[in-house]
């Protein structure tokens, strides 16, 4: 083996816990989406966007000269009604349908989100400094900036709050019984439009958390939303719907298994990386499922 | 019954006559009716897969823009090293001469048809076992990620493109380039509609159908349903590369994620195109497409640097408002036009139950 990364055992170090740091913020993502899809049974392609999205406005903050962190409590709230406003124009009317309709609707609403944000905030590469600083590990030969301790860490936090919520809370529950069985809650008297609107708001709360966290850690342009799309949805199905532990878990393993590929392919192959992940991972189920006969559901 | 067939002819020798007078009629469009027929051919082949399978696919760009590199380098690569043509980007160093140009290309589109209905194949296996959902997300990640890694292929020009051969400077007629590659798109829609209009008529139509509407009965009646779905894909991947070998010589540029692996504009345009005129019929595709090309030729113009939200907001309009498409729309207004029987009985017992 000729690669870098094997003469080196720090830059493995480094590797791993960029990874890792980097696999929370993925899991935030894909929390949101395993919370729509289990809900309301869509795929929503424009996830990415979502998070490129709240990363904007984190750095539309960073532009007027308030510090980027304020992104994770601001744009959570601006983003919640951006997807009860989404969910009002279109998404209420692919629930409960073919789920291509859904992927290409929400395809549709990917492609007017990309093009509004070009023209908007320009097409060059950005990044909101936090100016945090970096830790040094192991007599300085592992590098860590803080911003990226800091976006793992309120990743987690705000992971807690939201099972708390859906645990306590009445909204909580009544999402909680729309995803168990929509049709019987709606006997029961949940207002299940009201239900679906306020999670696929929170879902656009979570990517606009994740979106301010990664303005400062990692870069924004209008057309990288589509690679977060397919890592959280790659992580939802390799943890399945509503286990929040293996979400988290899946979501380090992705985060790791990039930073690999990004150290031994080289950073050109990295995208291309994560979307034959994709393919092998949906092939992979499908020759273990089709030994007993199943498939994908 | 012949009454029918001869109005069909009618129709056909019409239009016919009408593609192959298109470009004497409206020179100055030779470029755009290039794209339709490729569009067409597009629309057509998503169809068979989309349409008359149930297997939404994104993926199909993989094979357009399979071929479309394949038919540049096999071209380039005949005569010249590939490596020092893509390192040069094209430069005059080598040129083509007529007789080189023209056998190249010929064997790049036999390539470039040949080796994406072979790649179809090969991961036909693996991936068509996916259903629904899961399939359409799979090639969508399978068409991007063959996009990213052509980006990073130094051989074929990686991330700068591809300069495919300019057409041969000897030839001092400056209408023949845009006349070449029209009539040679021009064939490949005839020979496309002609393939599909015999499917349509074929046993292979009506196996199709039934793993569209219940894979698992149709594998129970005995139907080998693995078989038929690589064929159809492989079908699909033919025609596809092809469509992509003549639009990379007709562009003369090639970008890896921008005009082969094009996800966001053909990738999508060819799902677009067969859902607007109605999938799962023969004619659907075909008006579809001339529908959206004089769309997007007319109003893209008008609309510039807005043309992308408007394509966002088309496509959202019409997959939630138009799933079936014009002709499923006029399939519902005109049932007798499409060979129906309704017992208005029954239908006015439907309307009761409802």
């Amino acid at each position: 083996m000729d690669f870098l990364i094997f003469k080196a055992p720090m830059l493995m170090v480094q590797a791993s816990l960029d990874g890792i740091l980097l696999g929370i913020l993925f899991a935030l993502i894909a929390y949101g989406m395993a919370l729509q899809w289990g809900v309301m049974n869509i795929i929503n392609i424009a996830q990415g966007d979502l998070v490129i999205l709240g990363g904007y406005i984190a750095y539309t903050m960073y532009l007027a000269g308030i510090h980027p962190a304020w992104g994770v409590i601001v744009s959570p709230i601006i983003m919640y009604f951006v997807g009860v406003l989404l969910y009002k124009l279109v998404i209420n009317k692919v629930v409960d349908r073919d789920l291509f309709i859904s992927i290409l609707a929400t395809f549709g609403i990917a492609i007017v989100f990309q093009q509004l944000m070009n023209f908007i905030f320009g097409a060059d590469v950005v990044v909101a400094q936090s100016e945090y600083g970096t830790t040094m590990l192991f007599d300085n030969s592992v590098t860590l900036p803080n911003s990226k301790i800091f976006s793992a860490f309120i990743s987690v936090l705000y992971a807690i709050a939201l099972v708390i919520y859906m645990k306590k809370s009445k909204l909580g529950r009544a999402i909680r019984a729309t995803a168990q069985n929509a049709r019987a809650a709606k006997i029961l008297g949940v207002d299940t439009e009201k239900v679906y609107a306020a999670t696929f708001g929170i879902n656009a709360a979570l990517c606009g958390i994740a979106g301010a966290l990664i303005s400062i850690t990692l870069t924004l342009h209008p057309y990288v939303g589509l690679p977060y799309t397919v890592r959280s949805f790659m992580i939802v199905i390799v943890a399945g719907l509503g286990n929040l532990p293996a979400v988290a878990l899946s979501g380090m393993g992705l985060g790791l298994f990039e930073e690999f590929a990004d150290y031994i392919l080289g950073t050109e192959f990295r995208i291309g990386a994560v979307f034959m992940l994709l393919v092998f991972i949906l092939v992979y189920r499908r020759f273990k499922l089709s030994k007993k006969r199943e498939y994908l559901k | 019954m012949n009454k029918v067939k001869q109005k069909d002819l009618i129709l056909y020798s019409g239009l016919i006559i009408l593609g192959l007078a298109a470009p004497y009629l409206f020179s100055a469009f030779k470029v755009q009716l290039t794209y339709l027929c490729v569009l067409i051919v597009l629309a057509m082949t998503w169809n068979l897969q989309g349409g008359e399978m149930g297997y939404n696919t994104f993926g199909n760009i993989l094979f357009y823009g399979l071929g479309m590199y394949l038919t540049a380098s096999v071209q380039v690569g005949m005569f010249f090293p590939l490596a020092e043509w893509t390192e040069s980007g094209g430069e005059k160093t080598f040129v083509h001469t007529t007789a080189q140009y023209f056998q190249g290309i010929g064997v790049g589109l036999l390539v470039s048809a040949i080796i994406p209905a072979i790649v179809a194949g090969a991961i036909g296996y693996a991936i068509l076992g996916l259903r629904g959902h899961y399939f359409a997300i799979c090639t969508l990640g399978l068409g991007i990620a063959a996009g990213e890694i052509a980006g990073g292929i130094e051989i074929i020009g990686a991330g700068q493109g591809f300069t495919t051969p300019p057409f041969p400077a000897e030839i001092v007629d400056t209408e023949a380039r845009g006349k070449f590659f029209y009539f040679l798109s021009f064939a490949l829609l005839i020979g496309t509609f002609v393939f599909v209009k015999y499917i349509y008529g074929s046993r292979f139509k009506l196996i199709l159908n039934a793993i569209r509407d219940n894979e698992d009965k149709a594998e129970a009646m005995g139907i080998q349903t693995m078989k038929y779905k690589i064929t159809g894909w492989m079908c699909s991947a033919f025609f596809c590369g092809l469509a992509g070998g003549i639009m990379g010589g007709l562009i003369g540029y090639i970008d890896s994620t921008d005009v082969a692996f094009d996800g966001r504009e053909m990738g999508v345009f060819m799902v677009l195109m067969a859902i607007l005129g109605g999938k799962g019929t023969l004619w659907g595709p075909v008006i579809g497409a001339t529908l959206f090309h004089f769309f997007k030729e007319g109003l893209w113009t008008l609309i510039l640097g807005w043309q992308y939200v408007a394509l966002g907001v088309l496509i959202v309009v019409i997959v939630i408002y138009f799933p079936e498409g014009l002709m499923g729309w006029l399939r519902e207004k005109y049932p007798e036009r499409f060979g129906e029987v309704i017992d208005e009985k029954d239908r006015k017992a439907q309307v009761e139950l409802k």
